[in-house]
C-alpha cells in the first residue's frame, strides 16, 4: 500500500502531475478577493477567515476528478481491484496522496495568504490548526465522490455538485473555529466537531468508496 | 560451488499448484446474462484457449474470473486472488520509466525481483525510458511482463497479442510456456496460435439464450 502512495507522490510531482495547482489556484482566489471588495483592512480581516476556508475548499475540489479518473483509462483501476492490496487500503492511499499533494500544502501556505487578507494576528495558528484538522476530510469525501464518479465521461461537475454540500460542515466548522479563535473566544467546540467530522470520513468513507469502485468497474 | 547452475528458485505464487475448475458458470455484461452452462477444467501446466465469435462473452467471462464482476450463478474453484489478470489496457503510467512501472507491480503483489521479467520480455535496454516514450508493441510488452512480476499461478489473459510483432509473440508465448512449464497455468482469450500445445474451448454452445424468446415459445406451445 505505501508503494502505492510514493507512486501516487512521484507522479504528481513529474511533468503534468498537478502538484501546486491547487496551492496556485489558492493564491489566486486570496489575491482577488482583495480587489472585489476593496483594500479596507477592517472587512477584509473580518471575512478573511470565511475567505481563506472556502478557497482552501475549491482548491482541493480543483483535483479531485484526477484521483481515480486517470487511473481507470489506463486500466491500473482494474488491475488495482485484483491485487493483494484491499480497495479500501487503495482508496484510503488515494485519499492520503491527496491531502499531501493538495492539503499539506494548503495548509501550510495559508499564514502567509492570511496577510494579504489582514488577518487578525491571534488567528494564524489557529488558521493553520483548522485546516491541519479539516482539509483531510475534504480530501476522504473528495474521494468517495471521485470514486462514485469513476467510469463517468466528464464526470467532474457532477463531482462537484456531489462533493461541495458534503464539504458544508467542515466549512462551517473550520471557519468558525478561526473566527472564534481570533475574537479570544473559546473555539474548543467546533474544533471538536471538526476533528470528529475528519475522523469519521475517515473511518467510514474508505468502505463506502470501495464499494462504489467495485459497482462501477463492473 | 555446485558444478552446475542451480536453478532459479520460483516465486512463491508457484510453489500453490492449482486446478481452476469452473461448474455451470453463467455471467452478464450490462445486466444482460452472455454466457451460462460455462464449465472447464484447468490444470498445472495447461493452457486453455477461449474461442468465439466477437461480443460471445470472452472479456465477461475473463473478468468473472478475475473477481471484477459477480457471477450470476455457478462455481469457480480457485479464488480471485490466486489469478493474474491482463487486459487491452496495460496500467501503465506515462511518466514513470518501464522499470519504475514494473517496480510498482511487483510491490504491489508483495515480490521483488523484477530482472526476469526485464529479460523475459527484452525491456532491459528500455528500462530507464519513460513509458509514454515507447511503441504501442513496447507497452504491450511491458503490460505483459507484468504478469510474471505478481508471483500469481493463474494467467488470465484477453487478447495479449493485441499490437504485438512476430517477434514480440515468440517472446510472449515462451514466456507462456516457461510459466506453464513452472507449473503455471494459463487462460488465453485470442485469435492467433501461440506456438505451444494448448486445449481449446469455444464458448458459442454456452451462449445465454434470450430469456424473452423462452416465455414467448411457452405461450405458444
Amino acid at each position: 500500500m505505501i508503494a502505492l502512495l510514493i507512486r501516487d507522490l512521484a507522479l504528481a510531482i513529474r511533468a503534468g502531475g498537478g502538484f501546486g495547482l491547487g496551492l496556485a489556484f489558492f493564491l489566486i482566489v486570496v489575491v482577488l478577493v482583495p480587489f472585489g471588495v476593496g483594500p479596507e483592512s477592517a472587512i477584509l480581516s473580518r471575512i478573511a477567515p470565511g475567505i481563506l476556508w472556502v478557497g482552501a475548499l475549491l482548491a482541493c475540489l480543483l483535483s479531485l476528478d484526477r484521483i481515480f479518473a486517470l487511473d481507470f483509462e489506463d486500466g491500473s483501476l482494474d488491475l488495482l481491484a485484483t491485487a493483494p492490496i484491499p480497495l479500501e487500503g487503495v482508496v484510503a492511499m488515494k485519499a492520503a496522496a491527496h491531502w499531501v499533494t493538495t492539503g499539506l500544502p494548503l495548509t501550510l501556505a495559508a499564514p502567509g495568504l492570511g496577510l494579504l487578507l489582514s488577518l487578525d494576528p491571534a488567528a494564524y495558528g489557529w488558521l493553520v490548526l483548522s485546516l491541519a484538522l479539516g482539509t483531510p476530510a475534504l480530501s476522504m469525501i473528495g474521494t468517495f465522490g471521485a470514486a462514485l464518479t469513476v467510469g463517468l465521461k466528464r464526470g467532474g461537475l457532477l463531482l462537484s455538485l456531489l462533493v461541495l454540500p458534503l464539504y458544508v460542515p467542515t466549512l462551517i466548522f473550520g471557519a468558525e473555529a478561526v473566527v472564534r479563535g481570533a475574537a479570544g473566544q473559546s473555539n474548543a467546540t467546533p474544533l471538536l466537531m471538526l476533528a470528529g467530522i475528519t475522523l469519521a470520513t475517515l473511518a467510514l468513507l474508505p468502505f463506502a468508496a470501495a464499494a462504489a469502485i467495485r459497482i462501477n468497474l463492473r | 560451488m555446485p558444478p552446475f547452475p542451480l536453478p532459479a528458485r520460483p516465486p512463491i505464487g508457484y510453489a500453490k499448484r492449482m486446478d481452476l475448475t469452473v461448474q455451470d458458470l453463467a455471467c452478464a455484461r450490462g445486466g444482460l446474462p452472455v454466457l451460462e452452462g460455462v464449465g472447464f477444467t484447468l490444470r498445472p501446466g495447461r493452457a486453455l484457449m477461449l474461442r468465439g465469435p466477437n461480443g460471445i462473452g470472452k472479456t465477461t467471462l475473463l473478468r468473472t474470473l478475475a473477481g471484477l464482476q459477480p457471477a450470476l450463478s455457478g462455481t469457480i474453484s480457485a479464488p480471485p486472488e490466486a489469478m493474474a489478470y491482463a487486459a487491452h489496457a496495460d496500467g501503465l503510467k506515462p511518466t514513470l520509466s518501464v522499470e519504475e512501472n514494473l517496480r510498482f507491480w511487483a510491490r504491489v503483489f508483495g515480490q521483488r525481483d523484477i530482472a526476469r521479467a526485464l529479460d523475459e520480455f527484452n525491456l532491459a535496454d528500455l528500462a530507464h525510458r519513460p513509458a509514454q516514450n515507447l511503441s504501442a508493441g513496447q507497452k504491450r510488452r511491458l503490460g505483459l511482463a507484468r504478469l510474471l512480476v505478481t508471483g500469481r499461478p493463474i494467467w488470465v489473459l484477453d487478447e495479449p497479442t493485441v499490437s504485438l510483432d512476430t517477434a514480440s509473440v515468440a517472446l510472449f508465448g515462451a514466456a507462456v510456456a516457461h510459466h506453464l512449464r513452472m507449473g503455471g497455468a494459463a487462460l488465453i482469450a485470442t485469435h492467433i496460435h501461440l506456438g505451444f500445445e494448448a486445449e481449446e474451448l469455444d464458448l458459442t454452445p454456452f451462449r445465454a439464450r434470450p430469456r424473452a424468446m423462452d416465455r414467448f415459445d411457452e405461450a405458444f406451445a
